[in-house]
């Protein structure tokens, strides 16, 4: 059946911002449906408010729109664009739920739009767990026990006929949000609450426990014909319990016989066609007891999934490209396998690897949080590694997370904790388990052990035995006298040259010398979906040692190598994706060859569509060196994947490899502080007094002479972490004692901290002679909040011309001292009409998509293409850009899964951002709002406590709001200043002033919007735990005087329901 | 360390594992990531040498339920790497124990993506394992001397010598089928016998008269190993059962072969074979795709014009099924009984029992029919 002549126009909804669980795969799964349905000559209208997507480039969609993921919005859209089909299978659980409020609300009825993909009452029958369950039982396959439960008295009804522990997982939710396992009634009466709270539709699941269970999923993809194929299995190492986007992962499935796995394959088929899914791809769970082999139906996803990206990018077969065309109504018999171009894509791909995924998590950004993981998923990125063989794969897996980890081998740190608390750390999942695992094989634990306390498959456990028996003999041996057969067995199981100089106790350079001298070096092989029985024409290579057979096949054209990114972590985001794939698209235009690096699979940069060649591939010194030896390109780009290939770039440059753009050396010179500092001055440019300490007495020292406060932080970190404001000495005090060591060799610097200071993000391009601005962006918070935390908005819209002048001339001189090739960042800050220079980096930087989404220009385009030796000039791009109206970047952040206390500093913590555009500045910032989980109120109550130096300021605010019909409520100290303003306000107690106080009344919904700027440390905990508060149930709130006046301004703006849907070419 | 020597002259280095000495056979590769141990039993593999594509093998070990037929049948073993330790509730011996209390011939770290490479772009060839004799010249003369698949009767060898019912629990309706076994793998007995009480297996050298004296409501000629063209006693007798019309006749893999040439059809040798799980075949009459094993060196080819094409390759487009347009005989090139594999086209067995229902109805009209006629 060909592709269906009825449909014209077509919305595909995006996934928004990145949040825990929701993240760059479905930028991923996004971009390619939209482009395979513009291959087939539909207009796709695209909805998605996140800028720093692929998908909402203009060349993805016939029309995109940036706006809030909300059904009054979709409605508006709909409205104007008249489509014929929505599809709502690529982005995520967010275009799910949408579409499933859409069809509530009889939209698609009224507007004759036709949900394509995925039908409504499938959606609903695999997202409801109830009607899930009762249809598993329909057809005879088994589930766990348990039933669905709307108050905390049903549940305990349902618990009665359980045993503990019992999981609970609430309904139309993503990423295990709000679920959890209870061990005892305690436990659960919490459970419960948190989850009927994270529940739209306020409905949680309780069930009798699999924990420990095998777990396994399948990718299924169904056409109208009704063929089904199983993409790929995944089988978890860590068992049941764990969410799997917090699991290790590898595929295919490893411990099944085909017996058992032919069972699971029938079951999956059986499972999407009860629920009813007619097209496209569907990721279902499965749970194995490893004793007897019983086989439970755990879930399954009627949707593009972070699986199904994963498993995507495993075997080489598309899914989201063919779901899309499975949608329009091909079969798939009439698609080709983009691999072979010969073979159809009716087929089951074969693998003649192995796949490990790790997940990236951030835990030491939130501290006092849980590291337990569980059914409720907290990492934030993700590695893949393909290997000959899973010791391979995973020690390649670990290297990629760049954590400082150089593969499983090669830790210097032997193991110290005693047997039993090592049982209770490898009891308990945490993100270091796999850690103890491997140190406690090297010990000498038994397997046996190890799987009785983790659950874990022995057989994952013997391979990692293996490498650690491994490691042990190696131990002692001198590199030289080392035999070829040795070295070789080393390289086979992925040790990598780091790690084996830490085991032979020599450098690694020595390592990869008597490699070299040996003839020990990788062959790259290609990912092909059929084990090679058919020719692979797509060039997707992965490294490995075999004797010979290099598949690589260089060609001799001139050609380009982008390093990616790696995983995804708060600070170095999709962003950087962005901006590595818009260098491969600039370049291949420009008739390069280009190839890409990166091991990240949620990410656009490893569709092997993007680039000519993609080498999925750990981004370390060794792994890109023998990719360079066999590529030899003539340039390697290093400053768009953030400070993971900056990171290489001294290193690279060191062995003659050709970096593009900006010099090491000069992207040196602004990193380094102190050689910084320097330029600074020389260039006669305003910069905070700063000093570097390196001991305790010399750090008062120079905190006495700069003056209180005083902004902190490591010198040997970057990226913010463990960066902090200290008020007065005892502050310094204790983020000395507390937060981090110091010494002559790990000095802290100390910044003088510029209060009250308006903030400002420069991105610019530079070609070696001139420099043209992007855009100027003004934070609405003040400075002292991480640049990736603050909002932004484009036009500045407080500054006087004069200062952005200024602002301009200084970015010039700056990109001209470092000599910048390519993209260039400044942070600015300004305070009393004085410019400072806070930092520059001259490399591509969290903002430039957001930049270029606001002024069309796609400015890491320009700057690859200046890199590649055009001049700015010649590109026509010689004037700052205008942008039309005014757009707001906001962040997302992640606090409802830590419960910590979500008060933002220098340090940054935000997952993803969302973008608004509007006439007003109002409007642009109640677009960003709106999209967000806690909702801005347009009536209500609102709590106000904010510190002295606040309280004058904040009494527009609480008139403004007043005036909009609010009612004011206040603890005593702020109700009383706001009274003598001659406001009306309620008192309420402060939590420690005993009940009912303000945390009684969030919890009670008595509160629809909380204002809070932190008092100071006395009231820390009693704040703390009002914020807390606010997460968890939703309510909206801001620690920031700055926030609070844009609110006040996006509240009017929804007030007036006047929001506009435009496009950004409008 | 052990060698793998092509007839070729391509020779490569891995470990011994399994049983040790030298074995010879025609070198393929299955692409299947489960199933080796139904792999390795199945008789149709006898002769060759396979290479497993998947690179770990042996993880779940061997369990007392998943063998094809009683001994493994295979020459030798290839992999990338084999488990020391296996995991699985059913497992109960290791892979290389298994090989070796069977006289299997094993060979590890052998890179098994060149090698398939090898023989996809060379065509399938004769090797030598051996953990033994090291000399690569002397190894790839041997490689060389091997009998070819053509030149061997390895059906003789895998065939059962007496006839026997296939008994094995549960009990349906009312047929008898006669297996004709050229190598018949146990999963396709247990799939005709889940849907028919009477299953008799004979051996392969058995006449038309032998079988059919045994009153059979149906034959089934099963898979097997080797060459189709050099079974001209099994052609013969194929001939004579379809001739007496006395019941529908079924073929599957080596048996669909055999079908096809007691037609009138052609056999020839594919480059290198299809051995795997993941072969889409569409159904020409419903247009529907199914995932199938497969598991044969040689193909049908000019098929005479009694007989319709009913199933393709959408890979390569070969010949994977056929009826005839006048008589209840049908086969098919893919194995619908799995194992190892997906169960996709367990429906041919539905249509091989509704085949027999309506000649079996049809052949009571025509004899009240007879009865009637004066």
């Amino acid at each position: 059946m060909p592709k269906r002549p009825d449909l014209k126009k077509i919305l595909v909804i995006g996934s928004g911002p990145i949040i825990i669980g929701q993240a760059g795969e479905f930028d991923y799964s996004g971009s390619q449906a939209c482009k395979a349905l513009r291959e087939e000559g539909y207009d796709v209208i695209l909805v998605n408010n996140n800028p720093a997507t692929i998908m909402t480039d203009p060349q993805s969609a016939t029309r995109v729109y940036l706006e809030p993921l909300v059904p009054e919005i979709l409605e508006k859209i709909i409205m104007r664009e008249r489509p014929d089909a929505l599809l709502p299978t690529v982005g995520g659980q967010t275009a799910l739920n949408l579409a499933v409020a859409l069809a509530r609300a009889g939209i698609f009825e009224r507007y004759g739009v036709e949900l394509i993909g995925a039908a409504r009452h499938a959606i609903e029958i695999a997202e409801d767990r109830l009607l899930f369950k009762e249809t598993m039982e329909r057809i005879g396959l088994p589930v766990p026990r348990g039933g669905l439960a709307r108050s905390w008295e049903q549940a305990l009804a349902i618990s009665c006929e359980l045993n503990y522990p019992i999981l609970v997982r609430p309904s139309f939710t993503l990423g295990g949000e709000g679920s959890g396992v209870a061990h005892t009634g305690e436990e659960l009466r919490t459970i419960v609450a948190h989850g009927l709270a994270q529940s739209p539709v306020h409905e949680v699941l309780l069930e009798e426990s699999v924990i420990g269970w095998k777990e396994f999923e399948l990718e299924v993809m169904r056409d109208r014909n009704d063929t089904v194929v199983v993409v790929c299995s995944i089988e978890n190492f860590d068992p049941m319990g764990v969410h799997t986007g917090d699991s290790i992962t590898v595929a295919p499935a490893q411990t099944l016989s085909d017996k058992e796995y032919q069972q699971m394959r029938d079951w999956a088929i059986r499972v999407i066609r009860a629920v009813g899914v007619e097209t496209g791809g569907s990721n279902i769970q499965f749970a194995v007891n490893p004793h007897d082999g019983r086989m439970l139906v755990i879930e399954m996803n009627p949707r593009v999934s972070r699986s199904s990206a994963l498993v995507s990018k495993a075997t080489g077969f598309p899914i989201a490209k063919i779901a899309a065309k499975l949608a329009v109504g091909y079969t798939l018999d009439e698609l080709p396998n983009d691999i072979t171009k010969k073979t159809p894509a009716s087929f089951e791909p074969t693998m003649d690897y192995v796949v490990v995924k790790i997940p990236r998590w951030n835990f030491e950004k939130f501290p006092g949080a849980d590291t337990t993981l569980t059914t409720q998923m907290r990492s934030v990125g993700e590695v893949m590694a393909l290997g000959r063989t899973f010791k391979e794969a995973l020690q390649k897996a670990v290297r990629s997370l760049e954590i400082g980890r150089l593969g499983l081998g090669g830790v210097s740190d032997a193991l110290v904790l005693s047997p039993e608390s090592l049982k209770g750390s490898l009891e308990r999942p945490n993100p270091h388990r796999i850690f103890l695992i491997y140190q406690a094989l090297l010990c000498g634990l038994s397997v046996e052990e190890l799987a009785r306390w983790t659950g874990i498959d022995p057989w994952f456990l013997t391979q990692i035995e293996e490498l650690a028996l491994l490691e042990r003999s190696l131990r002692g041996c001198a590199l030289e006298t080392l035999s070829s057969e040795m070295l070789l067995r080393a390289k086979r199981c992925g040790f990598s040259d780091a790690a084996l100089a830490k085991i032979l106790k020599t450098s690694e350079a020595a390592v990869r010398a008597q490699r070299t001298r040996l003839g020990i070096r990788p062959v790259y092989k290609r990912v092909d979906t059929c084990a090679a029985e058919f020719e692979a024409l797509t060039p997707y290579l992965y490294s490995t040692y075999e004797a010979d057979a290099c598949e690589a096949t260089p060609t001799q054209r001139k050609k380009v190598l982008v390093l990616g990114g790696g995983p995804y972590r708060i600070g170095q985001g999709i962003e950087f994706d962005y901006c590595c794939c818009h260098a491969a698209f600039a370049l291949r235009a420009l008739g390069f060859e280009t190839i890409m690096i990166n091991c990240n699979p949620e990410t656009v940069s490893t569709d092997y569509d993007t680039s000519e060649r993609l080498y999925c591939e750990p981004l370390t010194l060794e792994d890109v060196l023998h990719i360079i030896e066999v590529e030899k390109p003539q340039g390697v780009i290093v400053q768009f994947g953030g400070q993971t290939p900056l990171n290489l770039a001294m290193a690279l440059k060191a062995h003659g490899v050709p970096i593009w753009g900006t010099s090491p050396e000069n992207i040196d010179l602004a990193e380094d502080r102190e050689k910084f500092t320097v330029i600074l001055d020389e260039l006669n440019v305003r910069r905070p007094r700063s000093g570097s300490a390196s001991s305790r007495e010399e750090a008062f020292q120079i905190a006495e002479e700069i003056g209180f406060p005083v902004l902190v932080r490591p010198s040997y970190v970057l990226g913010g972490r463990a960066m902090a404001i200290c008020y007065d000495r005892s502050d310094l005090d204790h983020y000395i004692e507390e937060a981090v060591r110091v010494s002559p060799a790990h000095p802290i610097l100390i910044d003088e901290f510029l209060q009250d200071a308006l903030e400002l993000d420069v991105d610019a391009v530079a070609d070696g002679r001139e420099c043209v601005i992007g855009g100027i962006m003004e934070h609405i918070e003040r400075a002292g909040i991480h640049s990736g935390d603050s909002c932004c908005v484009l036009p500045p819209c407080t500054l006087s011309p004069s200062l952005v002048d200024e602002v301009r001339a200084v970015t010039k001189r700056l990109a001209q001292r470092l000599n910048v090739i390519g993209l260039m960042n400044i942070q600015y800050a300004v305070r009393q009409g004085k410019l400072y220079v806070l930092e520059v980096n001259p490399r591509a930087s969290r903002t430039v998509p957001f930049v270029s989404k606001a002024t069309g220009v796609p400015l890491a385009q320009i700057a690859a293409m200046v890199m590649a030796g055009v001049p700015l000039r010649e590109l026509g791009f010689t004037k700052e850009p205008e942008p039309k109206g005014f757009h707001v970047k906001a962040p997302v952040f992640p606090f409802d899964r830590f419960l910590i206390d979500p008060l933002l500093g220098p340090e940054m913590k935000s997952t993803g951002e969302v973008m608004g555009s509007g006439r007003t500045l109002g409007e642009a910032f109640a677009k960003t709002q709106l999209s967000l989980k806690s909702r801005l109120p347009t009536e209500g109550h609102v709590f106000i406590s904010v510190n002295d130096r606040d309280k004058p300021l904040i009494v527009s605010v609480a008139q403004a709001l007043a005036e909009m019909g609010f009612e004011l409520i206040a603890t005593r100290g702020t109700a009383d200043f706001l009274r003598r303003a001659g406001l009306p306000v309620r008192t309420i107690k402060k939590v420690s002033e005993g009940h009912p106080h303000i945390g009684d009344a969030i919890r009670a919904g008595e509160i629809q919007l909380v204002i809070n700027t932190p008092l100071g440390k006395r009231a820390h905990q009693d704040e703390a735990a009002i914020r807390i508060n606010a997460v968890r149930h939703r309510v909206p709130y801001v620690t920031t005087l700055e926030g609070a006046h844009a609110l006040v301004g996006a509240i009017k703006a929804l007030q007036a329901g006047l929001l506009r849907v435009s496009t950004l070419t409008d | 360390m052990a060698l793998l020597a092509l007839e070729d002259g391509k020779v490569f280095r891995g470990r011994a594992f399994g049983a040790s000495g030298i074995r010879e056979g025609e070198v393929v590769f299955n692409t299947g990531m489960t199933g080796y141990q139904e792999i390795l039993t199945d008789p149709s593999y006898a002769g060759q040498i396979v290479c497993m594509t998947y690179p770990h093998i042996g993880n779940y070990g061997i369990n007392p339920d998943d063998a094809e037929s009683a001994r493994p049948w295979v020459q030798g073993l290839i992999v990338r790497e084999f488990s020391q330790e296996f995991s699985n509730w059913r497992g109960r011996v290791r892979l290389d124990c298994y090989l070796k209390a069977h006289d299997i011939v094993g060979i590890c770290e052998i890179d098994t993506r060149a090698l398939t490479r090898h023989i996809r772009e060379r065509g399938a060839m004769r090797g030598c394992i051996s953990s033994t004799d090291r000399d690569p010249h002397e190894l790839v003369e041997r490689a060389r001397c091997a009998p070819t698949l053509s030149e061997f009767d390895w059906v003789s060898r895998v065939s059962c010598t007496e006839p026997y019912s296939w008994e094995e629990e549960r009990s349906c309706p009312s047929w008898h089928i006669v297996v004709v076994d050229f190598g018949v793998k146990r999963s396709l007995l247990r799939q005709l016998r889940a849907r028919a009480p009477h299953i008799t297996v004979v051996p392969a050298r058995w006449d038309a008269a032998q079988i059919l004296a045994l009153h059979p409501d149906g034959i089934v000629l099963s898979n097997g190993p080797g060459d189709p063209a050099i079974l001209t006693e099994a052609v013969r007798t194929a001939r004579q059962l379809i001739a007496s019309q006395r019941c529908p006749i079924f073929g599957i893999c080596l048996g669909h072969q055999i079908l096809g040439l007691a037609l009138g059809a052609r056999t020839y040798k594919l480059k290198f074979g299809h051995h795997g799980a993941n072969q889409p075949v569409k159904n020409l009459l419903t247009g529907k795709v199914e995932i199938t094993s497969h598991n044969h060196g040689f193909a049908l080819a000019d098929l005479p014009k009694e007989l319709e094409l009913t199933h393709i390759n959408l890979n390569d487009g070969s010949i994977e099924g056929f009826r005839h347009k006048m008589l209840p005989v049908f086969g098919v090139q893919y194995h619908p009984e799995a194992s190892p594999g997906p169960h996709d086209a367990l429906g041919f067995f539905e249509h091989l029992m509704e085949t027999m229902t309506r000649a079996h109805r049809e052949s009571t009209n025509v004899k009240v029919a007879h009865a009637q006629t004066p």
